[in-house]
């Protein structure tokens, strides 16, 4: 028997987008919903006056347990081109030393007349836990849990992908690395097989996947030719470098030699392949630089739809409230 | 004072006793079944109609939390639950604050259980010198301040010379030395069955052979020491074989599961869920339904509840940083009815799953209802139906993951040493 099931987080009574925490489960019509929204944005940044209206006098928290540059940046911006009211809180340097709990520092900053927060922490399922506890005015994007999710990341990538392939219906996609600890790799599965790509592959050694990782609908490729041989698009995931060395692989020059994407790898897929990389990169490790200033790579691309997907989600689910 | 049970089911999964009758206590102990000694006079007459009358249940791991952890829980909220939950017999892990590892913790720990009501509690010590794994215990004065067995409880125990030589000592005071098979190394840092839910979550995983490799080793040491062994906690389908190849092939092994895993898997923690964090983890439902299969075959001997209270501060946390275990002891009765009525099992053949068994195992006089034998009995309605919550539970620890639900099967009365210890209000 299984305990109580918990209505569906993320959505409203009605089925819209109220927190955004997870691609695994948000049904279709809410991801062409977000990228939809976030295409009506792109044309925003090539303007003069960056700025639409849609979050004045919103006050946004950015939360971020754990560090980041890049994705706070483009959440930031994201939240000001709305003209919400941005508060950044690098939170891992100060409360929780001194003991306070998850839950109490999420009160605190309720009780600063939050409206949306966007989380990162360390931990799987901690934006999961704030969203069960915020009051129901309060909004939660994940800006990454652990090695669960980091849902813009994702979304982002799928807005890329649709850019420049069209849709999904035809496409072979492969992700290349530590698939094992990426949240990234979690996030463009579960978005890649809800938008009804085909062919998603999975290519790394086997000590960097998770044992029943075939279960979420990929297949598992250990050698990149293999993998890599006529696909559409390549997603690089960054190799953490305390992960370079140790139990599950021997040296970075080793895993460059076997996993590196070089243009004679890059030569298997598809001559119109685009690559992608979430940043930021390991040049010489995960990739050459080649290959990450070559006339295939979007990467440059994907930051700047990072702003536009970002803008997308916050103002869906602050549209929510109404 | 003299009591009389009238009219109950009186069910003894150890005498295979299973019929409408009375039953009649006084001193302590059972002086009748059907028929009143000579010059019997009730002094508590209790109406057991529509009720069963069953040997208090026995107990192989409850946490009371003392000494030391005393803001989480206490000997007087935990035997409390413990008795509305029908348990009469617990042992206690030694994983508290210090362990229990010297024989003054011991006899305070029995002495404050005596002073209240409530079951009767058997300590289990530390195996080693502050459950470190470096040293051992003194494990014959323990033994003599009233430890019945020997545990690492949670704790690892990294050295395998240690164990060798914990298991040999323990053996030549033909102690027994109870294990739940874990290798730290391939368990470390993980939280979660190393299956499908682990991969779409990415929680960290403990791989299944963590379980068999250490449950190898003990099994291999068990053989060789001669030690009496009692495997606790399984979790996989794949230790469950093992154990059976063991028990086939003659060796003299025992071993439980907890009550949580008979019935929950990783699935349950698909949505984060803190309260179904547990050690060892909750594993794929093909783990779960052969711990049924086995439990009703008597490969597992025993369900115990593992009730472990945990402070709300530390427990709604994300998934891997919460503190884990769930409370249980009220709980133990009703999930293992469940287990038993889903496995088309009759009361006597479910009920030996906490009773007799465990009792056996723990080599305690309890867990039977026979003329003569102790008065340690449970009185239940098999059809009351009531609701897990906060307010229900006794324990001081409100982690369940069936918070919300409903649970058959009430505890209406529980007598231990002849007293009525507890009363459903």
């Amino acid at each position: 028997m299984t305990p109580k099931m918990t209505p569906n987080l993320q959505l409203t009574p009605d089925g819209r987008l109220r927190h955004l925490l997870t691609l695994d489960g948000l049904p279709k019509r809410i991801l062409t919903e977000i990228l939809d929204t976030a295409q009506s944005f792109v044309s925003v940044g090539e303007r003069d006056v960056k700025k639409v209206p849609l979050l004045r006098g919103k006050a946004v928290f950015n939360v971020f347990f754990e560090n980041s540059t890049r994705t706070r940046t483009t959440f930031e911006i994201a939240a000001k081109r709305l003209s919400a009211d941005v508060v950044n809180l690098n939170v891992s340097a100060s409360s929780q030393s001194k003991g306070e709990t998850l839950l109490d520092t999420v009160s605190n900053l309720s009780a600063m007349l939050a409206d949306m927060f966007v989380v990162r922490h360390s931990a799987a399922g901690a934006a999961h836990l704030i969203a069960r506890h915020v009051a129901p005015h309060i909004h939660v994007i994940n800006a990454g849990d652990g090695r669960s999710a980091h849902p813009t990341q994702g979304l982002l990538d799928m807005f890329t992908i649709r850019h420049y392939k069209g849709d999904f219906h035809n496409l072979r996609v492969a992700i290349v690395g530590d698939i094992l600890h990426s949240r990234v790799a979690r996030s463009q599965i579960h978005a890649l097989t809800t938008l009804g790509c085909p062919e998603v592959r999975v290519i790394a050694p086997r000590t960097l996947l998770p044992r029943d990782v075939s279960g979420m609908g990929v297949h598992v490729f250990h050698r990149l030719e293999e993998g890599l041989k006529d696909v559409d698009v390549v997603m690089m995931l960054r190799l953490q470098n305390e992960r370079m060395q140790g139990a599950r692989l021997p040296s970075a020059g080793e895993y460059y030699k076997h996993w590196g994407l070089t243009p004679a790898s890059l030569k298997h897929a598809r001559p119109d392949a685009i690559v992608m990389h979430p940043g930021p990169m390991n040049r010489g490790v995960e990739i050459d630089s080649a290959v990450a200033d070559g006339g295939q790579s979007v990467i440059l691309p994907q930051v700047t739809y990072g702003i536009a997907v970002r803008m997308a989600v916050m103002s869906l689910v602050a549209g929510a409230n109404s | 004072m003299k009591m009389a049970i009238r009219k109950g089911r009186v069910i003894d999964p150890a005498s295979g006793l299973d019929q409408v009758q009375d039953v009649f206590v006084a001193a302590g102990r059972v002086v009748g079944l059907g028929t009143a000694p000579a010059d019997f006079h009730a002094g508590i007459e209790i109406d057991a109609s529509g009720l069963v009358v069953c040997p208090g249940l026995v107990d192989m791991s409850l946490r009371l939390r003392e000494p030391g952890l005393e803001y989480v829980a206490g000997l007087e909220s935990e035997m409390q639950a413990a008795s509305a939950g029908g348990i009469t017999s617990l042992a206690c892990p030694p994983d508290t604050d210090p362990p229990l590892d010297e024989p003054g913790l011991i006899e305070m720990l029995k002495f404050r259980a005596r002073s209240m009501p409530g079951p009767r509690v058997y300590p289990v010590g530390a195996l080693t010198h502050q459950l470190k794994g470096e040293r051992l215990t003194e494990m014959g004065e323990l033994h003599e301040a009233g430890c019945i067995a020997f545990s690492q409880a949670d704790a690892p125990l990294i050295d395998t010379a240690v164990l060798f030589h914990a298991m040999e000592y323990a053996a030549s005071f033909a102690l027994p030395v109870w294990l739940r098979p874990e290798d730290s190394f391939l368990a470390r840092g993980g939280v979660a069955h190393d299956g499908l839910v682990a991969a779409r979550l990415g929680l960290p995983a403990i791989p299944v052979p963590a379980e068999t490799v250490a449950l190898q080793t003990i099994l291999l040491l068990m053989r060789q020491t001669g030690a009496r062994v009692h495997i606790a906690r399984l979790s996989s389908r794949a230790a469950v074989d093992m154990v059976r190849q063991a028990k086939a092939a003659g060796l003299p092994v025992t071993c439980d599961v907890a009550i949580h895993h008979v019935h929950l898997s990783e699935m349950d923690t698909a949505d984060f869920n803190p309260h179904c964090h547990l050690v060892p983890p909750l594993r794929s439902l093909r783990d779960r339904d052969a711990i049924r299969q086995a439990l009703a075959d008597g490969v597992i001997d025993a369900i115990c509840s593992d009730h472990a209270p945990v402070d709300e501060d530390v427990k709604e946390r994300p998934f891997q940083e919460a503190e884990p275990g769930a409370t249980g002891a009220e709980l133990l009765l009703p999930l293992t009815l469940r287990w038993g009525r889903e496995a088309g099992l009759s009361l006597l053949q479910t009920l030996d799953k906490v009773t007799h068994r465990p009792a056996r195992i723990m080599g305690i006089g309890a867990g039977y209802l026979q003329v003569g034998g102790p008065a340690d009995l449970c009185v239940f309605d098999p059809e009351g139906i009531w609701q897990v919550s906060a307010e229900s539970l006794l324990s001081l620890g409100k982690n369940s993951p069936y918070l919300g639900h409903e649970m058959l099967g009430r505890v209406h009365y529980t007598v231990i040493d002849g007293h009525l210890d507890y009363r459903r209000p």
